[in-house]
């Protein structure tokens, strides 16, 4: 049952073609977690994150200056070499700038019918973003309608809500497991399960999680835990890598990735309010990409809390080359972490990671993690 | 023979001693009972005008390229950022300054004097549009002790497409930003003062805009090394009074240059504009095309509009912004300042390329026509990825426009990461595909 999350995560674009075959909807192509997929399930089309596919290219080279972050570089390569030809429009809600790129490269280079740049506010901690961010849902919302020809009614929104807060419920449910002694999945297993979702209709996926959550219960791995381990930093699909940490006597529990946890934590509370409103105060108050942390660190005392309550010995800091506002959350992090008396690694990734270097180094920190645990 | 005749800016002095008290002003606020505060160059610092007439600002950006033509002092600055923890490929304007406050050394040193302690200053009034601009000062907060740190996002979308609840998102924050300087201060607004400051935010970065519009004619009267001299004054204090006096007694002399063809380089032969920040150590590398080829840059989209305002007017020509009070208004209030200020800054056209890079292709095309250029060399500049963003797809347009274009890759305060003999190399193959003979 587990391994039909990798099977989605590894056929993702014929998952996508096969939907939209079946119903004749469109599918959109989205860049960052910031997009309020709530409001795309309204209108019925299904929206899809793009991801890279971490293979060596070099089309980008003319379109992206090199020090801009690999990931970005690799989502456009997806698009240049046609593998994402199914997408009837791509969109981006305003992140950081590396992604920005692959944004407006791809709209600029690969046919597509359907474009949109979603300025989503990034002072989340100003009381005025929420009345911003609902404005500009407004204007999404209708540029949709257009796009589709559906009209998106409040009920169309709240089904929307419901449908993605049903999937995000489900994770945590998961990720409420992993605090086990024992827990029943890998830090493998369970990226595939997050990352799935960001390219699979909701329901469908809900569905898998429910009956996942059956074999969760009584599912042990059946090779030794070792150092249990929190990941964090920049996006982090990288099988590979995860894979290599795991198999040298450790496991993942806990992460703070929009990969994992970033993405589906929050959900939207309603409360009987206008779904515009509800929908953007959850995109604000979110646990946030560190573009959109501050003035104040807010994911210091989350990082933390998620450490402490999933019980981790170690943590291992990634960071997409070149990837700023990981890199000017990082000093601090690291020094909350240690002071709060975890062993951190830091490493740096790129499309392909030196996997047998970064073993050696993987190695080394879990060493200093077991003497920890002697003395 | 020269080809032209040239001769000295007269309003160069006055230039220097605007950029000298600056940076003594701020240093010495302290003792005169004033305030200090730390911001980026695009940062609305006519708000804090508002708190008095001895509230003296340091803006990031150029104090970091001051720190960089420092090289000595800058190796130190940066080395000391990365002891610190701090990654190699961050703005390497903050890396200076955060390694001068590591270090606790002032990048201003006068002459004759001895390296001061860095002035702390008593908190931070920034802006955001680059993904980093408000990270940038939580760094700056951490290291100097916690110091509290205002910041507004502008990322409302390009300025063609403004709506009233992408303004009324600016000017509420700025009000809010007004509540937070009083209490943060203790001291009561102005909005008498920031009126003012609105008035010669209009007023200076217009002007500007109008001096780099006389570059289009020929011999330029300005060359782009010159140009970084004097458009700084803006990235300090675009809303100083003096500032906005000064750009306006230049017009009048750039216009008199214009008129008597006075040329920046004496044997003008072939023109070009730049993009993003130079290497701020290695502005000699201007000297070696101007002396060598008898190569002007013009200026860029860079140094005419990081401070200068510009619009496409209705018959699509990229003019400078005329103020809305030489048309007439008069600001009555502090919301009609905020509102003012909210949308002048909004159209600043370097802030549209954070939203899609054609925004600065049609500008630079334009620019490469208007004033009447051969080539175009882009500075892949890796130490800001704000300017850099989307510099390879404006290659690509200006290259399609049928404009040669040059590349070359450096660091504008990283000295580490510029090659200059091969930078030199690559003008001079540039000039050779150019059919650009050599100055004998």
């Amino acid at each position: 049952m587990i391994e039909t999350f990798q099977e989605r995560y590894e056929n993702r674009h014929e998952y996508a073609k096969q939907w939209k075959d079946k119903t004749g909807g469109k599918v959109l192509g989205y860049f960052c977690t910031y997009v309020p997929e709530e409001i795309c399930y309204a209108a019925g089309v299904l929206p899809v994150r793009i991801l890279g596919s971490h293979e060596p290219q070099d089309v980008t080279e003319p379109h992206i200056f090199a020090m801009y972050c690999p990931f970005c570089r690799d989502c456009l390569a997806q698009g240049l070499q046609g593998r994402y030809d199914y997408l009837d429009g791509i969109m981006i809600a305003q992140s950081c700038l590396h992604i920005r790129q692959a944004f407006t490269s791809w709209d600029l280079h690969v046919p597509t019918d359907w474009s949109y740049f979603l300025p989503m506010p990034h002072n989340v901690q100003s009381p005025r973003a929420v009345p911003y961010l609902v404005e500009e849902l407004k204007v999404f919302k209708k540029a949709l309608e257009v796009w589709t020809g559906n009209t998106i009614t409040d009920d169309d929104l709240k089904r929307g809500i419901e449908l993605v807060n049903r999937d995000r419920q489900l994770m945590k449910q998961v990720y409420e497991l992993r605090k086990r002694e024992e827990p029943p999945l890998s830090g493998l297993e369970s990226m595939y399960m997050v990352v799935s979702s960001q390219l699979s209709d909701k329901e469908d996926h809900a569905r898998l999680v429910e009956e996942a959550l059956k074999e969760l219960e009584d599912r042990t791995l059946g090779r030794p835990i070792g150092q249990r381990l929190i990941i964090l930093g920049s996006e982090d699909d990288d099988h590979e890598f995860i894979n290599m940490v795991e198999s040298c006597g450790s496991t993942f529990v806990i992460d703070d990735h929009c990969t994992g946890t970033r993405y589906f934590w929050d959900e939207v509370s309603l409360n009987g309010g206008d779904p515009l409103t509800a929908i953007a105060t959850r995109y604000v108050n979110r646990i946030p990409c560190p573009t959109k942390d501050w003035p104040l660190r807010t994911r210091l005392p989350h990082i933390l809390g998620l450490a402490k309550d999933w019980d981790a010995t170690g943590a291992v800091i990634l960071q997409q080359k070149f990837c700023d506002p990981h890199e000017l959350d990082i000093p601090a992090i690291k020094s909350a972490l240690e002071e709060q008396g975890l062993t951190t690694l830091f490493l740096e990734l790129d499309v392909t990671v030196p996997i047998g270097q970064f073993k050696t180094r993987v190695e080394a920190f879990l060493e200093i993690l077991d003497e920890d645990d002697l003395f | 023979m020269a080809k032209y005749k040239t001769a000295p800016l007269k309003s160069w002095q006055r230039a220097k001693e605007i950029r000298t008290e600056y940076y003594q002003n701020y240093a010495v606020a302290h003792e005169k009972g004033g305030l200090r505060w730390a911001g980026g160059a695009w940062t609305f610092d006519a708000i804090p005008a508002g708190l008095g007439d001895d509230v003296y600002p340091i803006t990031s950006e150029p104090y970091g390229a001051t720190i960089a033509f420092q090289k000595d002092f800058s190796d130190r600055c940066l080395e000391a950022t990365e002891r610190a923890g701090y990654a190699r490929d961050l703005c390497a304007y903050m890396r200076n300054y955060w390694g001068s406050i590591i270090l606790n050394e002032y990048g201003w040193v006068d002459p004759g004097e001895e390296r001061k302690p860095f002035p702390k200053p008593d908190f931070v009034w920034q802006d955001h549009i680059c993904c980093s601009h408000a990270k940038w000062y939580q760094v700056v907060s951490d290291l100097e002790g916690g110091i509290p740190m205002y910041c507004i996002d502008v990322s409302v979308g390009p300025y063609e497409h403004t709506t009233e609840h992408g303004l009324e998102y600016l000017v509420g924050q700025m009000h809010d930003g007004i509540e937070w300087l009083e209490k943060t201060t203790g001291r009561k607004y102005d909005d008498e003062k920031l009126i003012e400051a609105v008035n010669n935010t209009c007023r200076s970065t217009s002007a500007w805009a109008k001096v780099c519009a006389l570059n289009q004619a020929i011999p330029a009267p300005l060359e782009e090394k010159t140009m970084y001299s004097l458009y700084v004054l803006g990235t300090l204090q675009k809303s100083s009074k003096d500032v906005a006096d000064f750009y306006e007694e230049l017009l009048a002399e750039v216009q008199d240059r214009v008129d008597n063809q006075i040329a920046a380089v004496e044997n003008e032969q072939v023109r070009v504009m730049t993009d993003t920040q130079p290497p701020w150590g290695f502005l000699r590398v201007f000297r070696y095309m101007a002396s060598k080829y008898g190569c002007v840059s013009v200026g860029s989209l860079y140094t005419f509009a990081l401070i200068g305002n510009w619009i496409w007017d209705d018959e699509g020509n990229f003019v400078p912004r005329p103020t809305p009070q030489s048309q007439g208004l008069v600001i009555k209030d502090r919301d009609q300042a905020l509102r003012v200020l909210a949308e002048w800054e909004l159209s600043k056209p370097e802030w549209q390329h954070f939203y899609h890079p054609k925004y600065k292709s049609d500008m630079m095309i334009q620019i490469a026509k208007d004033w009447k250029l051969d080539g175009v060399m882009l500075h892949y500049n890796r130490g800001c990825e704000g300017l850099s963003l989307g510099i390879a797809e404006n290659r690509l347009a200006i290259l399609d426009s049928g404009f040669p274009v040059m590349v070359f890759e450096g660091n504008m305060g990283d000295e580490r990461e510029f090659d200059e003999a091969r930078t030199t190399a690559r003008i001079d193959s540039f000039m050779e595909s150019l059919d650009v003979p050599k100055l004998n």
